[in-house]
């Protein structure tokens, strides 16, 4: 395999460098470019289920954190078209769930909130759905809110890839899927701790730590004044 | 030429975001020089006495009477906005939605730990709940939306001055948030 | 449950996951019977599996709560699956379910006090010529009238089996009278081509194969320009190809079964008669690309099937056309399994129908890896259809020339079509490719026909205009799913009826399947109820372009073209029932307060 050979590909008319093998995510990264992406994590393989991440690759749409980077492709990552589905995208997460951002200990922190700050959203297109979802408090320590969990999968690889113990899965198909602790005694029954991989790998207020939340005023938190994705782009010389 | 028109209402809401259009600060008074206010809790006129040209909405509609309120504004307010995270996805009232409203009643009235000789509210005088708190998007045409808990006095301020003047709000990162 | 009976329960449930050699591998395999014996798998009986496999329990339930017919909670002793399908809706489905729901005393969704029965509706079981059809008790019961379904409850209740009903209404045509089918399951098989109905002699292609080397038989089909079956089209000398140049110590050879594409039967009848053919491509693909085992991946709805083709595989091991040395070749071995699936659409997708024969939940795969590469247990594997691979055995016999001398163009051969719906003649036709549809409707007797839908709900409606259009790669696909409407039918119902299938079977994985199905869905709901507008059907138009675009796989990629190929086609359908107004809701304040005046023993006053 050719694995360390570098290619060369564009974004935007950006010119970057990458080598073969990464995605197109990882080397946008890598390049100081921002494609936003939530159910993507790097220590983790990657998922492809939120397709936030989807660019145009050489004309067609594809999940950026999925599709390997090829050389001489050119990537469209801020078109009008890209941003207005991703934005569709997020709007179905806040309306397919129970967001309320106003009293969630993860507002100001949380990934999907940045996101869409970020792409300007001021409120979704589509009609909000009001599931009836659970919240498993039975832990101590931690609790799952179904209400805010986005189905991105982070926890259930975290715990498969990094911990190494697959204490937490998907269960139902299509609207109906939820997330669920291995046990019938709820995430009290399983072998969890604040510590693992799998708690801090969520990117919404869906898994919380007990005794951990609104430490920080408004204003100082996560992205109040920086958008997500400006350390990332930070890395670019111009 | 006559000053356009604003009126305000609040309803399945908390005040919270009319205590914002207030925290503007010294610009109420430029406001002022822009608009005439007309039925608003502002300044208590409970009587929209001429057709508006903006109808601030706090607040979604949990029940008939902010039902009847909202559509009224529909039909007196050129532009309606929804301000507010209530009156855009239901807020906090909302998060009975995932529960039958005779549940709540019964929680809230009967059942509820802290209750001693229960009765669920039946006065004539009371508006009658709905199923759902619903956003105001759903029971009739909003045009904007300002999102927060409550929207920050400057996202309303940059907001307000947009629409009236025609201009496209161009809005600056820290102003959007939805708490 | 007592301690004894959940000590025996356990027993019992380790020794069914013991007959899968307690293989996490075969979970969809162990979690059946268990569905089987027991009418469900409970909360308990989840935790013994998960403990006889050594696995999690919310893999476990991952994988109940997945399949259609898995079920966390018991089903009665008969549980009845009414089909849903748009064709069957068209031919008195409602009044079918009313009868069921009266017999049995119960409605749809509930499972019978005394335990013998549950209603309940699924997707297409691949049975539109014979509308309305259920599977009650795992047997299919077609061409269902309201009075039927009375006697088939009455009848169960009073102690007759579903076999015996069976019986007494008469086997089908063909191999479904064969004893180890018994099912009245009709093929309306109408017409019989050169290719996959010609003459033609067992192991014969196999023998022919095993003369060539791997590399001749794939340029042979190269030759042929054989294209998959299944709906995609891709070039099948070039995916043999591939498979085969992918280096591993194992290949895997997939027969796709799934036949989920509502209105599709084609794959039905090719088991029922020809099943010896498609087992013969198997085994030519795996000479071709290398591989020493075929799994047919067979849908639970067709399961009826299951010990007819055991048994035909049985035979072509005696006849040593598998097994060790196939066809006296030293090196070729060769076997089949066949893989039952337990309910989901999705399953039909290459790459979920690895990830369910692997016992996991059906959610497909990201592409790249594509299975050529790494697809079961990690091998190179080749997915086909049951019609490309019964081809490509006729191509092997008969000469790649020979078969491409039939079809048009591009698309050579024949394509079985299942055409269902306004017609005469509802059933199979193996019809040369790039036949118009209006040659189609002739056939089957359609001349009054307003619209047809070519491909099933990810495929495409269209009108009167277009019927000179031909079926073909380049034209109309379609995996044989052709159904036709009647100048009386309201094209919206359908519509309808394809989006509630679409919500109900994306898998749930990604997004904008998972949530824009759902919205489509409530669109056009909404235009139905009479509270569409203009900004509706833009609405839907955009949201659906945006579900396709973002979507991972070809079930959220194809999930709104019920609505944008009809906007496109049937655009004054809509427009006669939207309304002029810039905005419409269907909220009824009259109906939300309902609630509050039972509870307060209100009335309420509203201008
Ligand atoms: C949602 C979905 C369902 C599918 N169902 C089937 C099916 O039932 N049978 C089938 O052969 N292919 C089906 N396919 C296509 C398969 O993914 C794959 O392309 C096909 O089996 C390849 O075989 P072929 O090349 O012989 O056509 C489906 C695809 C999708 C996206
Ligand atoms: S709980 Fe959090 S990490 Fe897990 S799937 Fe839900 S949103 Fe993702
Ligand atoms: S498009 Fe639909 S069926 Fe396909 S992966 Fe996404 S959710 Fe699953
Ligand atoms: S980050 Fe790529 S699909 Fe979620």
């Amino acid at each position: 395999m050719m694995t360390s050979e570098k290619i060369t590909f564009y974004i935007d008319e950006i010119e970057c460098t990458a080598t073969q093998g990464q995605s197109i995510l990882e080397a946008a990264d890598e390049n100081g470019v921002y494609i936003p992406r939530l159910c993507h994590q790097p220590d983790l393989l990657p998922g492809g289920s939120c397709r936030v991440c989807t660019v145009s690759a050489n004309g067609r749409n594809q999940a950026a954190c999925t599709t390997p980077v090829a050389n001489d492709m050119i990537i469209e990552n801020g078109s009008e078209e890209i941003l207005d589905l991703r934005r569709a995208v997020i709007e179905m997460l806040f309306i397919e769930g129970n967001h309320y951002c106003p009293m969630c200990e993860r507002s100001g922190n949380c990934e999907l909130q940045a996101i869409a700050y970020r792409l300007k959203i001021l409120a979704p297109r589509f009609p909000f759905m009001f599931p009836s979802r659970k919240l498993d408090a039975t832990h101590p320590g931690i609790f799952i809110d179904g209400n805010r969990c986005i189905q991105c999968g982070r926890c259930v690889r975290a715990a498969q890839q990094i911990d190494k113990k697959p204490i937490l899965g998907f269960i139902g198909r299509g609207g109906a899927v939820r997330i669920k602790a291995s046990s019938t005694e709820g995430l009290k029954g399983v072998d969890i701790s604040p510590d693992d991989a799998c708690v801090k790998a969520c990117p919404v207020g869906a898994i919380i730590v007990k005794d951990t939340a609104y430490r920080k005023p408004i204003g100082e938190r996560m992205f109040d004044k920086q958008p997500i994705g400006s350390e990332i782009e930070a890395r670019r010389t111009s | 030429m006559a000053k356009p028109r604003i009126a305000t209402t609040s309803l399945a809401g908390c005040f919270g975001c009319h205590m914002s259009v207030l925290d503007i600060d010294e610009r109420i008074l430029k406001l002022a020089e822009l608009v005439d206010f007309d039925k608003s809790p502002i300044n208590d006129i409970k009587r929209f006495s001429a057709d508006c040209a903006v109808g601030l909405i706090e607040g979604g509609c949990c029940n008939d009477e902010n039902v009847e309120i909202l559509r009224a504004f529909r039909k007196r307010c050129k532009v309606l906005v929804a301000v507010g995270e209530c009156a855009l996805m239901g807020g906090l009232p909302a998060m009975r939605n995932g529960v039958p409203l005779k549940e709540c009643l019964r929680e809230a009235y009967l059942d509820g730990p802290s209750v001693v000789d229960g009765l669920i509210p039946a006065d004539a005088e009371l508006p009658l709940l709905l199923d759902q708190v619903y956003p105001c998007n759903e029971v009739v045409k909003i045009d904007y939306y300002l999102p927060g808990c409550p929207p920050s006095a400057d996202l309303i301020w940059e907001a307000l001055v947009a629409l009236l003047t025609g201009n496209d709000a161009d809005l600056p990162y820290e102003l959007i948030k939805y708490d | 449950m007592t301690a004894m009976d959940t000590k025996t329960l356990a027993g019992e449930i380790k020794a069914i996951a013991n007959t899968e050699d307690n293989r996490r591998t075969r979970l969809i395999n162990v979690v059946r019977k268990v569905q089987l014996s027991y009418g469900h798998v409970s909360q308990e009986m989840v935790g013994m599996i998960a403990e006889a496999l050594g696995i999690e329990r919310v893999e476990v339930e991952g994988v109940v709560s997945f399949y259609h017919f898995l079920s966390g909670k018991p089903v009665g002793r008969f549980p009845v699956y009414l089909n849903t399908s748009a064709v069957s809706e068209m031919m008195g489905m409602s009044e079918v379910a009313d009868a069921f729901e009266k017999a049995a005393g119960i409605r749809f969704g509930e499972t019978s006090g005394d335990g013998l029965f549950s209603l309940q509706y699924t997707s297409c079981i691949g049975m539109n010529d014979q509308e309305p059809a259920a599977l009650v008790g795992g047997v299919p019961f077609t061409s269902l009238t309201a009075e039927r379904a009375t006697e088939i409850i009455t009848a169960l209740k009073s102690g007759n089996t579903p076999a015996e009903l069976v019986e007494k209404y008469g086997y089908g045509d063909g191999n479904n009278a064969n004893e180890l089918v018994r099912s009245m399951v009709n093929n309306n098989l109408r017409k019989r081509g050169d290719i996959l109905f010609g003459e033609r002699e067992n192991g014969a292609a196999i023998r022919k194969a095993v003369a060539m080397t791997p590399d001749e038989v794939i340029t042979e089909v190269k030759t042929s320009k054989l294209r998959g079956r299944g709906g995609a089209g891709f070039p099948t000398g070039m995916k043999w190809d591939f498979c085969r140049r992918a280096e591993s110590e194992k290949h895997f050879v997939f027969c796709n079964a799934d036949e989920g594409e509502p209105g599709t039967f084609t794959n039905r009848v090719m088991l029922t008669e020809i099943p010896d053919l498609v087992f013969e491509g198997m085994t030519v693909a795996g000479y071709a690309i290398g591989s020493h085992k075929g799994i047919l991946y067979l849908r639970e709805e067709y399961i009826y099937l299951l010990e007819y083709l055991e048994d035909v595989l049985e035979k072509r091991r005696q006849a040593g056309l598998l097994g060790k040395a196939v066809a006296g070749r030293k090196g070729f071995d060769f076997d089949i399994r066949i893989q039952p699936g337990a309910g989901a659409y999705i399953c039909g997708e290459e790459s979920a129908l690895i990830n369910s024969s692997e016992g996991k939940r059906g959610e497909p795969r990201d592409r790249p890896p594509f299975p050529v590469v790494s697809g079961y247990m990690g091998h190179p594997t080749l997915v086909n259809n049951v019609e490309t691979l019964a081809a490509a055995a006729r191509v092997i016999e008969q000469g790649g020339e020979w078969f491409a001398s039939y079809g048009s163009g591009e698309s050579s051969g024949t394509k079985l079509l299942s055409i269902s719906g306004d017609c005469q003649k509802p059933g199979v036709y193996e019809l040369p490719m790039g036949m118009t549809v209006r040659v189609a409707l002739q056939v089957v007797g359609a001349q009054d026909a307003a619209a047809v839908q070519v491909g099933g709900p990810s495929g495409t409606f269209i009108g009167e205009e277009h019927f000179d259009r031909k079926i073909c790669y380049d034209d109309l696909g379609t995996g044989g799913a052709m159904m036709v409407f009647g100048p009386r039918r309201d094209i919206l119902e359908t519509v309808l009826n394809f989006a509630r299938f679409f919500e109900d079977e994306s898998c749930g994985w990604c997004v904008p399947c998972r949530v824009g199905t759902g919205l489509m869905h409530a669109k056009i709901k909404k235009i139905m109820a009479g509270n569409g507008t203009r900004t509706d059907l833009e609405e839907m138009e955009s949201w659906g372009r945006s579900i396709a675009a973002a979507s991972r796989c070809g079930l959220g990629q194809s999930a709104a073209n019920p609505e944008l190929t009809t906007l496109a086609n049937f655009r004054k359908v809509y427009e006669e029932r939207i309304k002029e107004d810039e905005y419409l809701t269907g909220f009824d304040l009259e109906r939300a307060v309902e609630d509050a005046c039972e509870a307060t023993g209100r009335t309420a006053i509203h201008e």
